[in-house]
């Protein structure tokens, strides 16, 4: 009787998520399949794939995507690594972490709109460039500063995993690589690394896929001089109305991230590789 | 070759503070190759501490640590000939049992032949020879110690260092492995320094022990030594079960306790000086009341498998415990006798330089 009750009861604490899921996840992806099944007249069709794989310029955006998307990990993981590494060995982590922490709670657009202002012609970077005599330089609307700018807001997400992972890192496995005869460096490159790499794959996860569809940067920082996946979309449902294919490359998409989740929570148990040779 | 009597490691005047916390307190301390030292304290007493300085994961604040005649304080733990088994193992999840052992071979750009034969050699040596495939979570906590101790002995170290290795076994598992520690060292001939805060495990396989407390040791012997003749108070309670009295040095060879005079075997102290006196309970004898030496009123008793533990009350309201293979009746006065070399005598504060020339002094005579 009891049981029934607790049992009954924990369905209707379940209630309110899965609706939110029903409504807010599952819904919108199927409409977005559906939809993605007409043209622009609303005729069911198989078009929008078509063209999707068949057009040259649909293929290099995803490459252009995938690429962007690939190197702003890359430097995020590079800065974010060695921070959480550090942060660490610091007295007060916690409070480190907050501050890095912190940007993420201002608005996407008002942090890319400051950085219109510093990287402008007479913003501050330029007029850093102009001190030390190699300014000014155009710096906003070029690749660097659209990965940059990108990089810069995805640190958070890729500091903490990887923080995580470093901090429950039990200590004695590091003394017991030194104590065997391991220079820092083989310690890290064959304990510490190895045993962190969870936490530097749910980094992975967390900023590579958003980084797939951004489409606001790209604008503003990178001066579409940049087209991914994110911009086709927002292009096709605003400007060319034609919100099938918009759907399909939605659907593509999704599809990819499901793929890049896959391949990077695979295997969390252990890794051979490296490791034996 | 001459007899090589240097020792193989030696800290003088060795102290490790964290601010104003001093965790060792000037620790002098010699290891003889191809013995099996232990060092034993309650937890906190910093035996841990000193086993990482001469791993080489901690810096003494003054003093020396001197490894085959040299001083070895600025020396990283990497080139440091001396191997550690941790306390939780420290195994790498994310290799099997034979990388974990590999692995210091491998730093060391040893041939992968070679390797291969000196990693079964230590599988072998500590009866897991058919476990190199295994994934170190396969394993049960026995099996993990010895690769613990396998993965350290592959790499021949000269020195064996052990951070309580047996506290997260459980109790018969730790009796086995007792035996097989003793027995490895003895074949091996490495010097081993083992750190418990178990006395009996330090007493059943040490060569040498050293009493810690506070950050200081307080006495260093052979388990014998140290279990007969214990410098203090307490040495004498951390080390086995003991009855410790107040009384008074009468004159040499003999002592007072609860109001009466004793033959005792130890000497050299001021006439009525103040000193504890220890009796083992296992030398505690009953007998009627009016043959004992002394009387006592038991309190009350407990079986315990193989003999009754009595606790007693003398005259003075001093507690005995004695170890009878016989009940005793609660409530009932007894006799208890005892050998005078039975008694052992403690001054209060006295050094263990002064404990060892004063034993020397009156047992030469």
């Amino acid at each position: 009787m009891q049981r029934k009750q607790r049992l009954s009861r924990n369905t209707a604490y379940f209630i309110p998520y899965m609706l939110w899921i029903l409504l807010f996840v599952i819904a919108p992806v199927l409409l977005l399949i559906y939809q993605s099944f007409f043209n622009i007249d609303g005729q069911f069709t198989f078009a929008n794939y078509q063209t999707y794989f068949s057009s040259n310029t649909y293929l290099m955006m995803t490459l252009n995507s995938v690429w962007y998307a690939f190197l702003i990990t890359l430097a995020t993981l590079l800065i974010s690594y060695p921070t959480a590494y550090v942060l660490n060995e610091t007295k007060y982590p916690q409070l480190w972490l907050l501050l890095i922490i912190m940007p993420t709670w201002i608005n996407l657009l008002l942090k890319a709109y400051a950085f219109i202002g510093i990287f402008s012609q007479s913003g501050i970077a330029n007029q850093f460039l102009s001190f030390i005599g190699i300014g000014p330089q155009q710096l906003l609307f070029t690749n660097f500063s659209f990965i940059f700018v990108a990089a810069y807001i995805q640190i958070p997400f890729m500091v903490l995993p990887i923080y995580n992972s470093i901090s429950e890192l039990n200590p004695s496995y590091v003394n017991a690589s030194r104590d065997l005869g391991a220079t820092n460096w083989q310690t890290f490159s064959r304990v510490i690394f190895p045993l962190t790499l969870p936490g530097v794959k749910a980094g992975i996860q967390a900023v590579f896929i958003p980084s797939l569809s951004l489409f606001m940067l790209t604008r503003l920082i990178g001066g579409n001089k940049v087209i991914t996946l994110g911009t086709a979309i927002e292009e096709h449902f605003l400007t060319t109305m034609n919100w099938g294919m918009g759907s399909t490359i939605g659907v593509v998409l999704i599809i990819a991230m499901v793929i890049i989740m896959m391949l990077t929570s695979g295997g969390k148990r252990r890794t051979r590789k490296g490791m034996t040779k | 070759m001459a007899v090589n009597t240097q020792p193989i490691v030696r800290l003088n005047h060795v102290c490790k503070s964290y601010g104003d916390h001093q965790i060792l307190k000037d620790i002098n301390l010699e290891l003889e190759a191809g013995k099996f030292y232990t060092l034993l304290g309650p937890s906190g007493c910093g035996k841990t501490t000193i086993l990482r300085t001469i791993a080489g994961f901690t810096a003494v604040t003054s003093g020396e640590v001197e490894f085959d005649g040299k001083v070895i304080n600025g020396l990283p733990a990497n080139q440091r000939q001396v191997n550690t088994v941790f306390q939780d193992y420290a195994l790498f999840p994310h290799m099997n049992v034979a990388e974990n052992v590999a692995f210091g071979l491998k730093l060391h750009k040893v041939s992968k032949d070679e390797i291969d034969q000196r990693v079964q050699d230590a599988l072998a040596m500590v009866q897991l020879a058919d476990f190199g495939d295994r994934e170190i979570s396969e394993i049960s906590g026995g099996q993990q110690q010895r690769v613990a101790i396998a993965r350290a002995l592959v790499m021949r170290p000269k020195v064996l260092l052990l951070d309580e290795p047996l506290s997260a076994l459980d109790a018969k598992l730790r009796k086995d492995m007792q035996y097989e520690l003793r027995d490895l060292q003895q074949r091996l001939g490495i010097t081993f320094l083992f750190v418990t805060h178990d006395q009996e495990e330090a007493l059943a396989m040490s060569d040498e022990i050293f009493v810690m407390n506070d950050g200081a040791i307080l006495q260093g012997g052979s388990p014998v030594d140290i279990y007969d003749e214990p410098i203090n108070h307490f040495v004498a309670n951390f080390i086995g079960e003991s009855n410790i009295i107040p009384g008074k040095m009468l004159k040499d060879f003999e002592v007072e306790f609860v109001g009466k005079a004793f033959e005792c075997a130890d000497g050299g102290m001021r006439p009525n000086e103040a000193v504890e006196v220890v009796l083992r309970p296992e030398d505690l004898d009953i007998v009627a009341a009016n043959q004992g030496k002394l009387v006592v009123t038991v309190d009350s008793q407990l079986f315990r498998g193989n003999y009754f533990e009595i606790v007693a009350y003398d005259s003075d309201h001093n507690e005995w415990l004695v170890h009878s293979t016989n009940p005793a009746d609660e409530g009932e006065p007894i006799g208890l006798t005892f050998d005078p070399q039975d008694i052992h005598v403690m001054r209060l504060n006295e050094s263990e330089a002064a404990f060892d020339a004063r034993l020397e002094q009156y047992e030469d005579d």
